[in-house]
């Protein structure tokens, strides 16, 4: 019999050329026992949204190396609000420097990880994080 | 939100008390019994394609074409893409969406990944919940994809009205592999990737195998070849599924294959609710304890006690 699984969106915003740092992350939440729905590269806001609303998703986590990361995160917690989604916990790494942070903590990204962060870490931020 | 709420927000295609709902049945909530309940009546319009075939073959690609042209021809749809869960840690990476990205924000258009999760039988009665759900959700067509392995993947196929089999060029072996059970509920075979070398072959074999199995009554599936990652051949693969199931209707199969599948779900139903039953009656109990000791002791015998604890049920 199952039970009840965290299930995680691992999104990629903007014009990025790899996802290797994301596949990454990717199979470390999965070794972790999350249910991880991967969509790959180069996602607009609306897609990463309408992904979250259509998997029913517990975590939303973003990535971005582009330094694009300011513009498109809040984009998407700001369309997140617009369509009434307050459950589902936002993080974001990738190249992402440290000034940046407050500003996209202020904007519903619950936490940043940055490079070097241990996947670990992650893993149980989002445990002891989850809204539902 | 309560149960009615659920089933409302379903009916007026809302899409997050149709995504909540199918969160539900994979977390076998008791919610979800009753909300499919409620929905049940609204259900039958969609057709259910299966998409299967080896890994890599391009069902995604495939899928999302397909889709895309269904949508031209107005058609609101909905795909569950089905992925397996890993047996050591209980995670699962479904990734099929990488290749629906533009679906994903079409309003007529659901799209949904499920991890196997390693439910015995459990799967194929999820996503036949999950079905259901997108079916009163409005869609005229359902798109199941899976991986063409296992039997549990046959018996999700098993659920389809049309089952789309994709190969590609040089399978070689593999196609030995695959017949074994999945070949022969193939009711349309796709060539996929025949850019590549080796499509006549391949069509040979199948061709060969679909000759030795003798004569078809209604429908010899069609054996048909398509590039899907420039959509290539897809309209005819389209019209292909759509005169299958024109042919299941017009031979009264259609109906059968509905109500076998309806027969296999209330016994499957029925099967859960006593293996639940048992195990309250049986073990939760103590009952089992007690008579183990008594038939350890020669006291009774396990047939006797089987019929005790039946008869309490
Ligand atoms: N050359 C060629 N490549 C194709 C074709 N169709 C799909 N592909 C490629 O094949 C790869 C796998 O495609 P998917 O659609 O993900 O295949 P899949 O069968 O869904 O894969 P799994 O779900 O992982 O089993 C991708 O890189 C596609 O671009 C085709 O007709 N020709
Ligand atoms: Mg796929």
């Amino acid at each position: 019999m199952s039970e009840k699984k965290i299930r995680v969106l691992v999104a990629k915003p903007g014009l990025d050329g790899h996802d290797r740092g994301a596949k990454v992350v990717a199979r470390a939440f999965r070794d972790a026992g999350f249910e991880v729905i991967y969509t790959g590269l180069r996602q607009t806001p609306e897609q990463i949204v309408a992904a979250v609303i259509q998997e029913d998703v517990d975590v939303l986590a973003m990535s971005i190396l582009s330094g694009a990361h300011n513009t498109l995160f809040p984009k998407v917690t700001q369309l997140l609000k617009e369509k009434g989604v307050n459950d589902v916990l936002v993080v974001g790494g990738g190249v992402i420097p440290e000034e940046d942070i407050p500003f996209l903590k202020e904007n519903g990204i619950e936490e940043v990880f940055t490079p070097g962060t241990n996947t670990q870490d992650t893993i149980e931020f989002i445990k002891g994080h989850l809204k539902r | 939100m309560d149960i009615q709420k659920y089933i409302d927000g379903i009916l007026n295609r809302d899409v997050r008390s149709t995504s909540r709902t199918i969160s539900l049945i994979e977390n076998q909530d008791s919610m979800a019994v009753e909300i499919l309940k409620g929905l049940y009546k609204h259900t039958g319009h969609a057709r259910i394609i299966g998409i299967t075939g080896p890994p890599g073959a391009g069902k995604s690609t495939l899928t999302d074409k397909v889709v895309k042209e269904l949508r031209t021809r107005g058609f609101r749809v909905g795909i569950i893409a089905i992925d397996p869960t890993s047996p050591f840690t209980g995670g699962a990476i479904l990734g099929d969406r990488i290749r629906m990205q533009e679906l994903s924000v079409d309003p007529g258009v659901f799209i949904r990944s499920m991890g196997t999760r390693g439910q015995l039988g459990g799967l194929s009665k999820a996503t036949l919940s999950a079905v259901k759900v997108l079916d009163a959700y409005g869609c005229d067509y359902i798109f199941i994809e899976t991986v063409g392995v296992g039997q549990s993947e046959v018996d999700i196929m098993k659920l389809a009205e049309t089952v789309v089999l994709v190969m590609i060029p040089g399978m070689g072996d593999d196609i030995q592999a695959i017949k074994a059970g999945i070949m022969e509920i193939g009711d349309i075979f796709d060539i996929n990737k025949c850019d590549r070398d080796g499509a006549d072959r391949l069509a040979i074999e199948i061709e060969m195998m679909l000759d030795l199995k003798g004569h078809f009554e209604f429908w010899r599936p069609p054996i048909l070849r398509t590039q899907a990652s420039i959509g290539k051949g897809i309209s005819e693969l389209v019209d292909n599924i759509d005169n299958h199931i024109k042919s299941l209707e017009e031979s009264g199969l259609l109906r059968e294959r509905r109500l076998n599948n309806i027969k296999v779900e209330v016994e499957n139903i029925l099967m859960g609710e006593l293996t639940k039953k048992v195990h309250q009656v049986a073990k939760e109990s103590g009952l089992l304890d007690e008579y183990a000791n008594k038939i350890l002791e020669k006291e009774t015998d396990p047939f006797t006690v089987s019929e005790i604890i039946l008869s309490k049920i």
